[in-house]
Formats: C-alpha cells, structure tokens, sequence
C-alpha cells in the first residue's frame, strides 16, 4: 500500500514533461483531428473529408504515394547494395568508418540546403547541366521541379537513412550461420534464400515503411526545389493554410492532416512491427 | 574419387572467382553512390564561387553577410538553436533521470510518447499550431518563441533517445544514492552528479537538436516567421549565387557539429571500452 502510494507521487515527478507534450504536441494534433470534422461555425460534418477525398486533393495523395513509393523502392535497394558492399569490407576498416559517418550526416542533408545544391548541380545554370552541353548533350529538358527531379532529390536522403537502419542488420548475421549452412552443403544460393533471405526480409520490409513515411511526411525540399508547384499532399496543405482555397473550406487542410497522420502513422506501425520481428534475433 | 575432387578444389575455385567478381561489383555501387553524393556538394560550392562572366571569384560569400536581413535571420536561428536546446535540457534530462531512477516500468511509455512526433509530419504539426494557438498571446504565437517552443517537440525523439542511452550506461541509482546519503539535494544531485556523467548524452543530444533548428524550414515558413533557412529560400528567387552560399552555411555549420558529436562519441566509446 505504502509502496503504492509512493509510486502515484513519482509519477507527479513526469507532470512538466507531460504538460509540455500535451500543450506543444497533443493540443495542436487534436484541434487537426477534431477541425477535419467540423464546419467554419463549428458543427460537425463530413464535408471535409469528402472533400479531401475528391479531387484535386485524392490527386495530390495518389502522386504523394507514388513518389513515396518509387523513393522507398530505389532507395531501400541501393541503400541495401551499399550495405552488402561496405559489409564484405574488414571491420574496423575506413571504408566502414567513411560510410557510416558519411550516412549519418548526409540523412541530414535535407530540406532548404538539399534543393540548392540539385539547382546548383541539374539546374538550368547547373554545374553538371554545362559540362554535358560542352558534350553536347542536352537536359533542360529534364525538369528538377517534376515528379522525376523530386524522385531523384529525394533519393538524396533516402539512401543514408537504408544504409543507417539496414546497415545493423547485415551485421547481424553471424558468419557461423553461413559457414553451419555450407557445412551443410548449402551453395550461397541456397544460404541467402533459406536463412539470410527470411532473416532480412522483417528488416527490410520495415526499412522499407520507414522511407515510405520520411518521404510521405517531407515538405521542405519540395516546398524550395518547386515553389510548391508540385500537387504532393504537404504543399496543399500549406496552399490551404495560406488561404489559397474557396470560401466555406476552411477545415479542408485539417482533413488533409488528419489523412496524413493516418498514411505516416501505419506505415511508422508497420516499421515498429517489423523492427519487434527483428530485434529476436539481432542482438 | 573425381566426386572427392569436386568437393574440395573445383567449388573453392568458383568461390573465389565468385568473390573476386562481387568485390568488383560492390566497388562499383560505392564509386557510383559516392559521385550521386559528392556532385552537388561540389556544384554547390562551384555554383556560389561564380563571378561574372564566368569567373570564379569570393565575391558572392563577401557580400552575403552585407545581404539585406541576412544577419538579423542568421541570428534569430543561432538564438533559436539555443532556446530549443536551453528548453530541452530543462525538460528532458530531470525527467529521463527521473524515470530511470523510479519509473522504469514507464519507460516504454513515455519512449512512445516521446517518438510520436515522428508520426505528426511538420506540416501538420504547422497546421495544428495555427488552428489551436490562433487566439493565443502574441508574444509567443506571432514571435520566434513559439518556434523555439514546437522545436523542442520535433526534437523529441532524437533527444530522448540520446539521453535514455546515456543514461543505460551509468549506475544511476548507485550514483543518486550516494549522494542523497552524503547529504545532497535532489538539486545539487542533479546538477553535480547526474550532468557530469551524463556530459557526453547533453552535449549529443543538444548538437543533434541544434542542427535540426538550424535547418528547419517547414514550421518557420508556414507561421510566417523568417529564420535563415526561410530567407534562404526568398533570396533563392532573385539571387541563385546568394541562396546558394546561405544554404552551404547552414549546411557547413550542421555538418561541423554533426562531426563535432561523432568525434567526441568514439572518444566516449574509446574511454569506456577501455574501463570495461
């Protein structure tokens, strides 16, 4: 009973860190939840939604989904390539040393600086854009602000952040497993699609919905690369908030919100199940 | 005996063949990510040396200090990278501490919660800060302040995570109660016991936090308040060179303490690898 009670006054000790969460996260988050469902005088309808569901809004989720999707794809491939290349490296090695740091500050390279340098680089002025005109060869007609300029830029962050989640679980699998396997008589073959290949999936299906949300929720690079020319859900929701919508829709970018929490939120699901399914046998 | 044979030498042959061919492929995907990661970092820096008529000169770097509002957005965005990491170490290191040291069956609760900005893109996040703060106190919902405020938020799991790990790695308990035995304080505990072993997480987590505010441009653009990055981006639309050279810094100093925390973390590791 004692005990008890001691334990209900520690709990008084979280009060700052929840009040701060609840202020600063909760009340903002609510009020988008809670104004997707209501009307510009406060009555509750689903007008909203059916809104945000109809075009040209189901457009901008059907195009934030493919670039998210083809970015999580590429990227979750190469970034498991450059794992594999850098794990067959000796441990301790610089390549490994180069790499992971490389990996770690380049996830950070996002947003405003990120859509500067592919101008500066596939621009119409761009570095790489003059040296292939001195070729000869001609990509203006590439356009960085369209829905392949955005795959490639968005690559740009994609990659570092499959090399930095996938990269423990390569180094999971335990030579022994491999060597018990060929033991066995197994051909590398048979190894990767009987005990590598099942032992990575989890990882990498996971990996997989951890791209997916981190190029759903991005709104920076596009924001900068594109002056929100783009139809991606962020930039129409920012379109809503800075009033570039029809009178009586006020709540129309809460809906749209509300929408995104649900996409990033069971694709972030989805990443935890399989970071759960993983973390049994990597230790 | 040629099935003996077989086992032993021709599969090894092939093997090593094998092995030699896939080293071959592995360098190539290193040498082909490297150039797709090192190219426009090099053409950003060729893009802000450019001079007139294509020359190379200092000029742009020179004169964007001397840039109409340059220095003052410079500065709100080193003063928000303060106030984010001043207010996130007041909140976040007695509270982590305070779970580890008597709440630890709440310390996969209060993990969710502190991961669950992940799942509230910026945008939103924005959007909500506007519909629910509409009617609040300008000084805090119309200034910079509210900014430094939300910061704190999407700085959560990153900052969270730092300290608990730092945390995990001390005897904390063993530590707090020697000095609540000796007479201490909970204060002057904290303070002179819980922050020194604690150095390497505070200054992760405070580096981790100050590079994200440093950069962020989506809940500073939608407010409406001008910081580095959001002036970045409107002198991007007259002035390539300009907008070029600014985000280069932001991207210099974000780097510079990115690299600043992984030194000072293998000399972390280094000395505790040895004591172990």
């Amino acid at each position: 009973m004692k005990f008890r009670n001691r334990q209900r006054l520690d709990v008084l000790g979280l009060l700052p860190f929840l009040a701060y969460v609840v202020v600063f996260l909760g009340v903002p988050t609510v009020s988008v939840v809670v104004g997707a469902f209501q009307d510009d005088t406060g009555g509750w309808t689903l007008s909203n939604i059916g809104a945000a569901a109809g075009d040209p809004y189901l457009h901008a989720f059907v195009v934030s989904t493919e670039i998210s999707a083809l970015t999580a794809v590429i990227g979750a491939l190469v970034g498991l390539a450059i794992a594999f290349a850098v794990s067959a490296s000796p441990p301790g090695g610089v390549l490994r040393q180069v790499v992971s740091t490389a990996s770690g500050v380049l996830a950070y390279f996002a947003g405003v600086p990120l859509a500067f340098a592919f101008i500066a680089a596939i621009g119409s002025q761009g570095l790489v854009t003059r040296w292939l005109g001195a070729l000869g060869l001609d990509i203006s007609g590439f356009s960085l602000f369209g829905f392949a300029g955005i795959t490639v830029v968005y690559l740009y962050f994609q990659i570092p952040l499959m090399v930095l989640v996938i990269f423990p679980a390569l180094e999971g699998l335990r030579p022994q497993w491999q060597e018990a396997a060929s033991n066995l008589g197994a051909s590398r073959w048979q190894y990767w699609r009987l005990v590598g290949g099942p032992l990575l999936l989890p990882p990498f299906l996971g990996a997989l919905m951890l791209l997916f949300a981190n190029s759903f929720a991005a709104y920076a690079t596009a924001a900068a690369l594109t002056n929100g020319i783009i139809p991606l859900v962020p930039i129409q929701i920012a379109a809503v908030m800075s009033g570039n919508v029809a009178v009586g829709q006020e709540n129309l970018g809460n809906a749209l919100g509300l929408g995104m929490i649900l996409i990033v939120g069971l694709a972030l699901a989805g990443y935890a199940w399989m970071q759960r399914r993983t973390s049994r046998w990597l230790r | 005996m040629t099935a003996v044979v077989d086992l032993t030498t021709a599969p090894r042959a092939a093997t090593r063949r094998k092995l030699g061919r896939s080293r071959v492929v592995a360098w190539l995907v290193l040498i082909v990510s490297a150039l797709f990661f090192l190219i426009p970092i090099v053409a950003s820096v060729e893009f802000s040396l450019r001079g007139v008529h294509d020359t190379h000169d200092l000029s742009t770097w020179e004169n964007l200090f001397g840039q109409p509002g340059f220095l003052d957005n410079l500065i709100t965005s080193l003063e928000l990278a303060a106030g984010t990491v001043v207010i996130t170490l007041v909140l976040m290191v007695p509270t982590t501490a305070w779970v580890h040291l008597r709440l630890p069956r709440m310390r996969r609760l209060i993990e969710a919660i502190c991961v669950l900005p992940l799942v509230i893109p910026a945008v939103v996040l924005a959007n909500g800060v506007l519909v629910a703060f509409r009617g609040g106190p300008s000084w805090i919902t119309g200034s910079p302040v509210i900014l430094a405020l939300e910061y704190v938020v999407l700085a959560l799991p990153f900052t969270y995570r730092t300290l608990d790990a730092g945390l995990s790695s001390i005897p904390l308990t063993t530590l707090v109660e020697a000095g609540r035995n000796l007479g201490a304080s909970w204060l002057t505990v904290l303070m002179r016991v819980v922050v020194p072993n604690l150095r390497t997480s505070i200054l992760n987590a405070s580096i981790l936090s100050a590079a994200m505010v440093l950069g962020e441009f989506t809940i500073a653009n939608l407010l409406l308040l001008n910081t580095l990055p959001v002036w970045t981006v409107q002198a991007g639309q007259q002035d390539g060179e300009v907008a070029t050279a600014a985000s280069m810094l932001i991207l210099i100093v974000t780097w510079a303490l990115l690299l600043l925390m992984s030194v000072f973390g293998q000399r972390g590791a280094r000395r505790t690898g040895r004591s172990s």
